[in-house]
């Protein structure tokens, strides 16, 4: 155990932080030029972790099966944009920090069902706010701010007066926002905060005669749950859709969510990253496969057939040979790595990689 | 405990008056009632289904009994949880151990104090000046705890992987670091080799003798319960058959009769 030395922060969270720091920053800037790295891969993917550190809050670490992220980041998107449109005076920054309020609400409301039911009926009721809210923003015109097409174009994002709309500087935003949400998602977890999480998760009962009350304290992981979901599915829609569409936050999205939060590994914050990264890699690696290596012999739909197959495949491998998926995988490779070369100082250079926010 | 004690036993600090409790048609509790004193070492004891860790149970608020009150500190508290008597200053282990086996020792440890967080989730996440504070403070106490308890070894392990003699101990820990002051402790030394269990009642009187926390236990060990508990109440089929000092309960007839079985 090694004791932190700012916040919660060890010295090799520190380092990590600097290299993904200097990655991000500088080096992903200056090499990566072309507009889809940054649009189709690096945008969705710092989205999608985030939303994916909700689930984790509420999923990994509370230990409340939820099901229905996407909801809540419907509830983000669209409280943005009615927020920038309505009450300009907000700012960017603002309106994000007030739409994810305005998700955490929502995820208050259902998660009040958590203290009477659990496992896989919970997942059945927070289902509801999957479709509750997206048939909502549906229904009432005003959320669209009566906009007939179905899809509205999200507004351009201004930060104190400067606009940030080049793929670059969207990105810029996303990674300021995920890191210091990221950071925060750290403290949380590893204070006070995080320990009654973990203690409703593994003995709600011992925890309740210590005094840790389920109801706040479930209600409370909800609610910051639905918080990271809200600000990651503004940013979702305002940097990587560009266009406010209640269809994009379909129930598909939230699996997705769900699948990247056991894949990257249960009750870790870093595993949000990595499961969100193989998730949206996958199906690009295996399109190049397709590509270059049949020269497009099989066809797309085949392919994306494929990609469900093998997803299926993997969470039933990982379900049974490493419940805490690749995060943990990822802890045994460096072990082993560790006592195979114990000279080497590689440690801070590999798990930076894991680290990555 | 010939020897003179620091902290004098007292008034009653917990009292449980007509307690019936039944599961459906099955009744567990039938109308019982006795008391505990503060700073003592009180032992419920009695044959397999007699209703002991079901009484705990009642005290605990994990159970609603269906009649009958328990007042603690002298208050009759009408709605109880477990929440609202681990406010009030209860804290207690489990027989078949309940601790968060995916936290190290540690961890469980400082969950036990949990009632002495005031800093809230907000504070947490921006680490402000006074959570570390707070944090300092509940790290020191629960290091103090494991070093009470002699596993400085095993701190940083996760509890599921530790044998179960040593994860009563921490059970044991994580009631302690909640400062309370009656720990009910359901069969402590369950499953125990004899030198682990005298080394659990080595811990128990000393926390009752230095912290003078009360104790109430459940224990099938007789000699165990003879030795170390300032008064006695033996249950069978659900009711009090007898209460007093060990030696009173050891001549008392019925109890002689339910332990060793009578001819009828």
């Amino acid at each position: 155990m090694m004791k932190p030395v700012f916040m919660t922060y060890t010295k090799k969270d520190l380092i990590n932080l600097a290299v993904c720091m200097v990655l991000s920053v500088l080096v992903i800037p200056s090499f990566i030029t072309t507009e889809y790295w940054y649009t189709s891969i690096l945008i969705p993917w710092l989205c999608l972790a985030l939303a994916t550190i909700g689930q984790q809050i509420v999923m990994g670490y509370t230990g409340q099966l939820a099901l229905g992220a996407a909801g809540f980041m419907a509830a983000g998107a669209f409280a943005m944009f009615n927020l920038i449109l309505r009450v300009p005076d907000l700012g960017f920054v603002g309106s994000l920090v007030v739409s994810g309020l305005i998700a955490a609400a929502f995820g208050i409301l259902f998660g009040l069902p958590s203290l009477k039911v659990r496992g896989i009926y919970l997942m059945v009721a927070t289902l509801a706010s999957q479709f509750f809210i997206i048939w909502m923003i549906d229904k009432f015109g005003w959320f669209k701010n009566y906009d007939s097409s179905g899809i509205i174009t999200a507004q351009d994002i201004v930060i104190l007066g400067k606009p940030f709309t080049t793929p670059l500087a969207m990105y810029f935003v996303c990674l300021a926002v995920t890191t210091v949400l990221t950071l925060l998602a750290m403290n949380m977890a590893r204070g006070s905060t995080g320990r009654n999480w973990m203690a409703v998760r593994d003995m709600d009962i011992a925890a309740e005669s210590m005094g840790v009350s389920l109801l706040r304290t479930k209600v409370q992981a909800f609610a910051i749950s639905a918080f990271y979901c809200g600000v990651a599915g503004a940013l979702f829609a305002f940097c990587y859709l560009k266009s406010l569409e209640p269809v994009a936050f379909d129930i598909k999205l939230s699996f997705k969510i769900l699948f990247m939060c056991i894949l990257g590994g249960l009750g870790t914050i870093n595993g949000a990253f990595i499961g969100a990264a193989f998730i949206l890699l996958f199906p690009v690696l295996l399109n190049a496969i397709g590509n270059n290596v049949f020269h497009g012999a099989i066809d797309a739909t085949i392919i994306s057939s494929i990609e469900q197959v093998i997803f299926g495949g993997l969470m039933i491998i990982f379900m049974i040979y490493e419940p805490l998926g690749m995060a943990k995988l990822w802890e045994n490779i460096k072990q082993k790595w560790k006592t195979k070369f114990p000279t080497m100082n590689i440690k801070n250079l590999t798990s930076s990689i894991g680290k990555k926010s | 405990m010939a020897l003179e004690r620091k902290f004098k036993i007292g008034k009653p600090i917990l009292e449980v008056k007509n307690i019936s409790l039944s599961f459906g048609g099955v009744k567990a509790i039938t109308d019982t009632s006795f008391d505990v004193l503060e700073h003592e070492v009180r032992a419920i004891i009695g044959p397999n289904g007699a209703g002991k860790s079901s009484m705990l149970n009642c005290i605990n608020g994990i159970y609603k009994p269906q009649q009958g009150t328990v007042s603690f500190k002298g208050k009759e508290i009408p709605n109880i949880t477990p929440n609202i008597m681990a406010q009030m200053g209860l804290s207690r282990t489990f027989q078949n151990l309940a601790l968060f086996k995916r936290m190290s020792v540690l961890d469980n440890i400082l969950v036990g104090r949990k009632l002495h967080t005031k800093t809230n989730f907000l504070e947490v996440a921006f680490q402000l000046p006074k959570v570390k504070k707070e944090e300092k403070e509940n790290r020191d106490r629960s290091e103090e705890i494991i070093s009470f308890l002699e596993i400085e070894d095993i701190k940083n392990t996760p509890v599921g992987k530790l044998p179960y003699g040593l994860q009563k101990k921490v059970e044991l820990g994580r009631a302690l670091a909640t400062d309370s002051s009656v720990i009910l402790l359901d069969e402590p030394m369950a499953g125990m080799n004899v030198e682990e269990k005298r080394d659990m009642c080595r811990f128990i009187l000393k926390v009752n003798d230095e912290l003078g926390t009360t104790m109430v236990l459940i224990e099938h060990d007789m000699g165990v319960v003879m030795d170390i508990s300032d008064r006695v109440v033996v249950l069978d089929y659900g009711k009090v058959i007898g209460d007093g000092t060990p030696d009173e309960v050891r001549s008392n007839q019925k109890v002689i009769d339910a332990y060793l079985g009578v001819e009828h």
